[in-house]
């Protein structure tokens, strides 16, 4: 494989809970390449979000080493994480998380805003054109249905040309027909960006879409295909 | 322009409304209004005084002697200085109406006057007439006027006659008002005026009468009065002449007002300080339910310095417009009710805008703001974006970072900094704010401690599922345990404190003092009047005990040749004081250190020193005190201290001189009369019918002056005090809503399981009781702690816990708690369990 996008080597994570230590994931091993889209697999509580967390450096491995795109996640401050991820990568959450007191249109600017960028709501504007929102730019997120939510959340999370896309069950929170358009919708953005997508989902449609699909258990890769 | 991004960030946020704000903007502006209404009140009180200082001195200045007329060449000074000069006496007698067994005395405060006074301002008469009118009188008798209450309590009307000494005076008409009434000090006696001339053959007036002469002096209106006063002061340094003018009008009264005023201030910055509390829980509430909100900026890549700067911008516009609308209400609240305080106000006041009050108010509302939200804020920017994918904790634990907290510290530190600048008490503020500090922490050890226990307990309630669900939620860590005790204990022990103090001084004056109070205070006793006066009471088996002293009044003038206002700042040396003279050394004195004279001792003067007082200016055996008294410096030689016990109302001199040393200096006695009640009429009756010059001074009526007067105090302090309990009742009302969603699960819970909507409103009844009777103990401590000190090092009384304030306290707490614990029960006792669980899913 040449250079890889994401490296993971030994990443373990224990999480403190108030019954004890839990632990979450097992000596993970796990390079993906440039523009690939991988697929993360398997029951609840397998630590799926966990591992997609822990790519995103929204949280940090308890063992091992984590590098994106050369850098090495696990030196960096807290900040330096929000900067990397402001800069290079692009979330998206089954629950859209979008901030509901800003519009739509404010929501997908203000990863360009944090950036710094002069033109912010012209290019946020073009990508909530993108995800055939233009007409909704001005409504709050409690003014737009679970469909219409998870694309201005797409249009956030692809606005700053991010070259990794984390998206944690992306449709969990849809039905199936919406769906299907978040995920056309998604694939179409990974290919226009030239992103490497890497997406969790239950959905066994949606994971034969993806280049490999790593399947866990208890916190460990059981197989990659 | 485009504002900063966190800014944009704010105002975006700030679109969710108000709502979670309400109580945060409440207790702000509440805390704020205190003390903006406070400071303008004072502010138009001493506007008032200022605007009218020469009205209510009567004239531009006035030169002061007591115990004795001006000399000629005084008089011819002052003459030459000023445009007019009035010469008014001002001296204790008794008005009497009636003779014999049926006469009726009332104590007065007579002012005897020229016919040039009043110089400035009018004097109001009812029925109306100017006062020269007045004075002439009817039927040959001369005329005079007094006040209503006098009149009253004799039963005379105008046109009735009544005596002062041996004088006979017709009364003209009723005294509404006079213009040098706020200067003329603490009077015992309501008012009486009369013209010096018509007081000959009175026999009032006779050398060694306690009595002050005023000089009031009409000036050119561009008269310096500063070099006037140095100038007075270099002429008559030595001749006991007290000047004034009206740059000071109102002097004490202006004092006492600043010094009320600095002290209520005080006490709405303890209701600040609960405010705090409140603004504190609604921005850590606030910044909870924005946790989704700030994981999701941090994972669009907003640092810690934007979380931060956008909430501080946000909480900081907040902060102003509650300090805004503080200030509105403190301002417009004293304006509107603006009549309503000036007919009660017994001092002028000129009610306006006055920035100065408000600007303060403000400036305590910024930096108890910046105080109680840093805390939050400081650890909402450590929310990990984690949160968003599972239920981490709320708003980032732990304590803030160092930059925090060392502005928190700074911004605590500018705070009292400030309260002591404006209120120019350091001790008094420091004193306030270790309280306030001690409470808060005394309350959050006692929450804590609370929690803990409940936790415990509550497994011991095995069957009883109300009592487990209430010390279970009371043992909850992030419940509304702490700032449930905080919000109200806080408030609870400032008024605790009050009450321990106001109990204390009532009871010392209600209770303690009749047990060794003399029944009557004789004054004005003529040296040649004491034998024949001592032998009525004497004969008295009635009477238990008769102390009798000649007394002279002197102003401490130097110490060791030092000027005594340089020598030390102590209340002794200002003014002038009662002093006396004894060849031997009177039985009930104990000396503390040096030696008495000898008998018959006639060398250089010598004084015994009231010990305390001594010790308080620094006083040595051996130093020497120069004393002016009629004009005379004496100057003598401290030869032994003394204890005298100021607190029994008996005579106590803080001087007394070997017979020498005032030789041939006109004095009368003084004389304190112990006797039981039913004998106290008769008394005072041959007493007065026998020596119509001197004056008689119930004790008991002396007492309820004073008491009236700390009542009044009490009164204003226990506003200031409500105000902080009011403000606690919000931040108590804050916690109930902030708790109601919490309850609203539970209730549906139980329900589902069977309770009774009786058993759970009994849950939530003890929980809300129970609290607040942790509330309540701990304020009763702090109130008792916070009564003791003030008790003991502020007032150097004797301190016992009043036990009916302190309980009420604490019962109030759990009354209190509990009725807002049962008023905010009402929507999760009704909602239906199905909706709440389905919502919860």
């Amino acid at each position: 494989m040449p250079d890889p996008v994401l490296s993971l080597s030994s990443v373990g994570l224990t999480l403190r809970g108030n019954a004890g230590d839990v632990d979450i994931l097992h000596d993970v091993t796990l390079d993906v390449a440039s523009g690939e889209t991988l697929g993360l697999t398997g029951p609840s509580g397998s630590g799926k979000s966990s591992l997609l967390m822990v790519m995103g450096g929204l949280e940090r491995a308890s063992q091992g080493r984590v590098a994106a795109l050369g850098q090495d996640l696990t030196t960096l401050s807290e900040d330096g994480l929000a900067r990397f991820r402001r800069d290079y990568m692009g979330v998206v959450f089954q629950s859209f998380h979008l901030i509901p007191t800003m519009t739509a249109l404010e929501n997908v600017a203000t990863p360009l805003e944090l950036a710094g960028q002069r033109d912010a709501f012209d290019r946020a504007r073009d990508e909530l054109d993108a995800v055939g929102l233009s007409d909704r730019a001005g409504h709050y997120p409690a003014q737009l249905s679970g469909g219409e939510q998870q694309r201005v959340a797409l249009a956030r999370a692809s606005a700053p040309r991010p070259r990794i896309l984390l998206a944690d069950e992306p449709t969990g929170n849809l039905d199936e027909a919406t769906g299907g358009v978040i995920v056309d919708l998604l694939l179409g953005l990974r290919d226009r960006h030239g992103a490497t997508l890497i997406l969790v989902t239950h959905a066994a449609d949606l994971a034969a879409r993806c280049d490999r699909t790593l399947r866990l258990r208890g916190g460990r890769i059981e197989d990659i295909a | 322009m485009t504002l900063p991004l966190p800014v944009r960030l704010a105002m975006r946020e700030l679109r969710g409304g108000l709502r979670g704000f309400r109580i945060f903007l409440i207790c702000l502006a509440l805390g704020v209004m205190a003390i903006a209404a406070v400071g303008t009140v004072r502010a138009a009180i001493e506007a008032g005084l200022e605007r009218e200082g020469a009205s209510l001195l009567g004239g531009d200045a006035v030169a002061r002697f007591t115990y004795r007329f001006a000399r000629p060449d005084e008089i011819a000074w002052m003459e030459d200085i000023a445009d007019r000069v009035s010469e008014t006496v001002d001296f204790r007698s008794l008005a009497v109406v009636g003779d014999g067994d049926s006469a009726e005395r009332g104590l007065t405060q007579v002012q005897a006057v020229d016919a040039a006074y009043p110089l400035l301002g009018d004097v109001v008469l009812d029925p109306a007439m100017p006062l020269a009118e007045a004075f002439a009188g009817s039927d040959g008798l001369p005329g005079a006027v007094m006040e209503r209450v006098l009149a009253d309590r004799l039963a005379l009307a105008p046109g009735d006659t009544f005596r002062l000494g041996e004088r006979a005076f017709v009364l003209s008409a009723i005294l509404v008002s006079y213009p040098d009434n706020a200067a003329g000090g603490f009077a015992l006696g309501p008012r009486s005026l009369v013209l010096r001339a018509d007081l000959d053959g009175s026999g009032l007036l006779t050398e060694g009468t306690l009595f002050e002469t005023n000089y009031r002096l009409d000036l050119a209106p561009d008269t310096d009065l500063a070099a006037l006063e140095t100038q007075a002061e270099a002429r008559f340094a030595g001749a006991g002449l007290r000047w004034t003018d009206a740059r000071d009008g109102a002097g004490g009264i202006a004092q006492f007002v600043d010094r009320l005023g600095a002290f209520l201030v005080l006490i709405g910055l303890s209701g600040l300080a609960v405010g705090g509390v409140g603004v504190s829980a609604a921005v850590r509430a606030y910044l909870a339910g924005k946790t989704p909100v700030i994981a999701t900026l941090k994972t669009l890549g907003a640092t810690r310095r934007t979380i931060f700067a956008t909430y501080f911008t946000q909480i900081g516009l907040l902060a102003v417009a509650g300090i805004v609308i503080g200030i509105m209400l403190g301002a417009g609240i004293p304006l509107a009710l603006a009549p309503l305080i000036e007919a009660r106000l017994p001092v002028p006041a000129a009610f306006a805008l006055y920035p100065a009050p408000l600007a303060e108010a403000a400036i305590y509302g910024a930096l108890a703001a910046l105080i109680f939200t840093l805390w939050p804020l400081s650890r909402a920017q450590r929310i990990r974006p984690a949160t968003l994918f599972r239920d981490a904790s709320g708003t980032g634990g732990g304590r803030p970072g160092w930059v925090a907290l060392a502005v928190m510290a700074a911004a605590v530190a500018a705070l009292i900094g400030t309260a002591a600048w404006f209120s120019g008490t350091w001790r008094l503020t420091l004193w306030t704010a270790g309280g306030v500090a001690g409470a808060l922490i005394a309350l959050t050890l006692a929450a804590l401690l609370a929690r803990w226990l409940a936790g415990r307990a509550a497994h011991l309630f095995r069957g009883r599922p109300a009592a487990r669900l209430a010390l279970g939620a009371i043992g909850t860590r992030g419940g509304e345990t702490v700032s449930v005790v905080l919000s109200l204990g806080l408030g609870l022990s400032v008024l605790a404190a009050v009450g321990q103090i106001d109990g204390n001084i009532q009871r010392s004056i209600t209770e303690e003092l009749p047990d060794v109070a003399p029944a009557y205070f004789f004054v004005d006793i003529q040296p040649d009047q004491i034998d024949g006066f001592r032998a009525r009471l004497d004969s008295d088996p009635a009477v238990s005990r008769v102390d009798a002293a000649p007394m002279l009044r002197g102003i401490i003038r130097a110490v060791n040749g030092v000027p005594a206002a340089e020598f030390a700042d102590h209340w002794v040396l200002h003014g002038d004081r009662g002093l006396t003279y004894s060849d031997d050394l009177p039985d009930d004195v104990t000396l503390t250190a040096g030696e008495w004279w000898p008998p018959d001792y006639d060398g250089p003067p010598l004084v015994s020193f009231s010990d305390e007082e001594a010790r308080e200016i620094g006083l040595a055996l051996g130093d020497e005190i120069t004393v002016n008294i009629l004009g005379r410096d004496i100057t003598a030689t401290v030869a032994s201290f003394r204890e005298v016990d100021f607190d029994t109302a008996g005579i106590g001199f803080v001087m007394s001189m070997n017979p020498g040393a005032l030789r041939g200096a006109p004095h009368s006695w003084i004389s304190t009369v112990y006797s039981e009640p039913q004998a106290e009429a008769q008394i005072l009756r041959d007493l007065a019918n026998a020596y119509p010059n001197i004056t008689a001074i119930r004790v008991g009526d002396a007492i309820e002056l004073v008491a009236g007067l700390i009542e009044g105090i009490a009164t204003a302090t226990r506003y200031g005090a409500a105000a902080t309990l009011l403000t606690g009742l919000m931040v108590l009302v804050g916690a109930a809503v902030a708790g109601e969603r919490a309850r609203t699960y539970e209730a549906a819970v139980l329900k589902t399981l069977g309770a009774t909507r009786a058993r759970i409103l009994g849950s939530f009844a003890l929980r809300a009781a129970l609290l607040g009777a942790v509330a309540g103990a701990v304020a009763l401590a702090a109130g008792i702690a916070g009564g003791w000190a003030v008790s003991v090092f502020v007032m150097e009384t004797d301190f016992a816990v009043v036990w009916p304030n302190a309980l009420a306290v604490v019962i109030g707490g759990a009354a209190v708690s509990l009725a807002t614990g049962l008023g905010f029960a009402w929507r999760p006792l009704s909602a239906t369990p199905a909706r709440v669980l389905r919502a919860r899913e």
